[in-house]
């Protein structure tokens, strides 16, 4: 088995960063209570400004303003290591979870399907990267040497052969054994883990605790260890906070991305697809605005979701400033990718039926696009009626029917027509409070125009125009 | 300009215009009315543009005309697309005309819309043939909906009244189409001379 070790080398501040649109701007994540709180990690732009870990927001305050503080929340923590895990769940079907702000993937029996390492490595660091990610990976043939390699070492990968040069040259306080034990060490002048080997393994056992040695033999693979296995959530949920109001669509649509990206990585993980899904935008006293997004088959593409995300979010009437952004999706459906031609015939840029479809039913409404079907009901009214797919070819005895059917009868606006066939009596619906018993001519109006009319069947009453033979 | 140039291979190479071809290569999207093929300068339908259809009042023919277009694209396979029709298709009849309703889609728009679901479907080039009617339309709506036609290749046809005759159009092709007695007439056709006579529907 080789395991790979992704280690997420900024977890915390990637989860707040990646949610907010202005990449450059100084932010800190603080924690503790509140009298004391204490800066636990910066970014890039806040170490300009002298900024870093372990100092007292107070202090920071005092050297500098114009930073952005974002909560370090041991949870969200959680939440996006649950999410990376299910991102990886596509690569290797054993995730491990049981290093903190770590994942372990078996990847040998994934080699046949994502190729090389390095071409595989390539494609994770890629994903990683457009997800908003820093990370440092390491190929091991344990997955403790991989975890603690990946301290020390980006891009790794090391053999069965390389795997013991590699742990000797690790140094004592990087390879993850106790801190007093790490201490005890270098006090009496051990730096490398080599030096460490070298000693009587009998001695090393007496005068520290057997978890020293039991830790080196993990390392060196002597000893297996056992990793839990991660298993997706079945539904999707992730919420986007503000750290100010939004007042305008504009603004929304930047965390929308993110989210629907965040959805597309889950769902290609677990190889499905989402039909519906719902957008909340919760208020500060208001009870949160529910956007509910439906699609008329499964759909995984990125841009399409959100597409449709957006066009149902900008006819919204705004009832409050936002202050969050939830998306839920309960039910994930198999995705069964629709098959196309080898050769297309249509122009290379042209947009797929289905996202075409699904953008004009955000606009337009959810019933604006619809197929015809034919009924077999000799009433005009009654023979068609509207059908997601449309079709259903049936019998039909061959009387001429008009091309256009008035939904509703209208008096003909012509006095003596030109009758040319007819009558043809139509008498049905008895049964159903929908009866009728009407005379049906085919007439010439008298600008020429052949129209499809009725009259009762007393002969009474005006023609009544039903369509048009066009 | 001394140069010697043989008439035929001028001729072969189509860069002096003749008036009327004699012979046309095989139409890529024929009417499916001979007669109306053999007038029109490609043999059919300009490919990828619009193409404007005139009635003396509605319900007058477009669809005798149409019908033959709309049967043979859905037969292969190939999506129509109805913009907000006047009135309701009555499946029998255009199921009568051969035209297969799997592949015809309905989209119920107000005016305003209904150039945009217009303009949007042409665009996106995943239908063979878009029908639309506006009413009130100008020459800037017509030429976004030309220029979206030829960006997704797809065919157009807007159904208006034959009193927007006296107005310009950016279409590549404009029928008009009579009632007393039924026919069509070609008012415009890009790349030829307007033909004199006119076809029975």
């Amino acid at each position: 088995m080789r395991w790979a070790c992704i280690l997420l080398t900024q977890l915390a501040l990637d989860g707040v960063s990646r949610s907010r649109d202005d990449q450059a701007q100084p932010l800190v994540l603080v924690a503790g209570p509140a009298q004391r709180r204490i800066i636990r990690a910066v970014n890039p732009a806040a170490r300009q400004l002298g900024l870093k870990p372990g100092q007292t927001l107070i202090a920071a305050q005092a050297l500098t303003s114009g930073f952005a503080v974002a909560e370090y929340d041991q949870q969200q923590i959680d939440h996006w290591q649950h999410f990376l895990a299910a991102w990886a769940y596509r690569f290797s079907s054993h995730v491990s979870l049981d290093y903190p702000r770590a994942l372990l993937l078996e990847i040998e029996s994934s080699l046949g399907l994502f190729g090389p390492w390095p071409r595989f490595e390539e494609r994770l660091r890629t994903e990683l990267t457009e997800l908003g990610f820093q990370h440092r990976i390491v190929l091991a043939p344990n997955p403790a040497a991989a975890r603690m390699l990946a301290n020390v070492h980006d891009g790794l990968a090391v053999d069965d052969v390389a795997l013991r040069r590699e742990v000797e040259r690790l140094p004592i306080s990087r390879c993850g054994l106790p801190a007093d034990i790490v201490s005890a060490l270098a006090r009496m002048g051990l730096r490398r883990v080599k030096q460490l080997l070298v000693l009587p393994r009998d001695t090393l056992g007496r005068r520290f605790p057997k978890d020293v040695l039991w830790h080196l033999d993990t390392l060196l693979g002597h000893q297996p260890l056992a990793l839990g296995n991660f298993q997706p959530a079945d539904e999707f949920a992730a919420r986007i906070e503000f750290n100010f109001e939004v007042n305008n669509h504009q603004a929304l649509l930047f965390p929308l991305r993110r989210l629907i990206a965040d959805l597309h990585a889950f769902l290609a993980g677990r190889d499905c697809g989402v039909q519906q899904f719902m957008l909340a935008l919760e208020h500060r006293s208001l009870a949160a605005t529910a956007v509910p997004v439906g699609l008329l088959t499964p759909e995984r593409d990125t841009q399409l979701l959100f597409d449709v995300a957006r066009g149902r979010l900008e006819q919204l009437q705004l009832p409050a400033p936002v202050l969050a952004l939830r998306l839920s999706a309960p039910n994930l459906p198999d995705f069964v990718p629709q098959s196309q031609t080898l050769f297309v015939e249509r122009p290379q840029q042209s947009q797929p039926w289905e996202q075409l479809r699904e953008r004009l039913r955000a606009r337009l409404g959810d019933q604006a696009v619809y197929g015809l079907a034919a009924v077999a009901d000799h009433r005009p009214e009654h023979s068609w009626c509207t059908d997601v797919t449309g079709g259903r070819a049936e019998q039909h005895d061959g009387r001429p029917r008009p091309g256009w059917l008035l939904t509703e009868p209208q008096p003909l606006n012509d006095l003596v027509p030109e009758i040319i066939a007819g009558p043809e009596r139509i008498e049905s619906g008895w049964w159903d409070a929908g009866d009728l018993r009407r005379d049906y001519y085919l007439v010439r109006t008298r600008d020429g125009r052949r129209a499809w009319v009725w009259r009762a069947v007393d002969g009474s009453g005006p023609f009544m125009l039903q369509g048009w033979f066009a | 300009m001394s140069a010697v140039v043989s008439l035929d291979a001028l001729l072969r190479q189509q860069r002096v215009w003749k008036g009327r071809g004699e012979a046309t290569p095989a139409a890529a999207q024929p009417t499916g009315h001979p007669q109306l093929d053999a007038l029109l300068p490609g043999g059919g339908w300009p490919e990828a543009a619009l193409s404007e259809i005139l009635l003396a009042a509605p319900g007058a023919g477009e669809l005798q005309l149409l019908w033959p277009t709309l049967a043979r694209l859905t037969r292969a396979g190939e999506r129509i697309v109805l913009v907000a029709p006047p009135h309701v298709p009555y499946p029998h009849a255009w199921l009568q005309a051969g035209v297969d309703l799997r592949w015809m889609t309905l989209i119920d728009a107000p005016e305003r819309e209904s150039l945009w679901a217009a303009e949007q479907c042409l665009r996106s080039g995943s239908c063979a043939a878009v029908l639309c009617w506006p009413q009130r339309i100008d020459d800037r709506g017509l030429r976004r909906l030309q220029l979206a036609a030829a960006t997704g290749q797809t065919l157009g046809f807007a159904c208006r009244s034959l009193r927007e005759a006296v107005n310009p159009s950016p279409a590549a092709l404009r029928l008009a189409v009579d009632c007393r007695p039924r026919q069509v007439r070609v008012l415009k056709c890009r790349g030829a001379l307007v033909p004199g006579q006119s076809v029975a529907l």
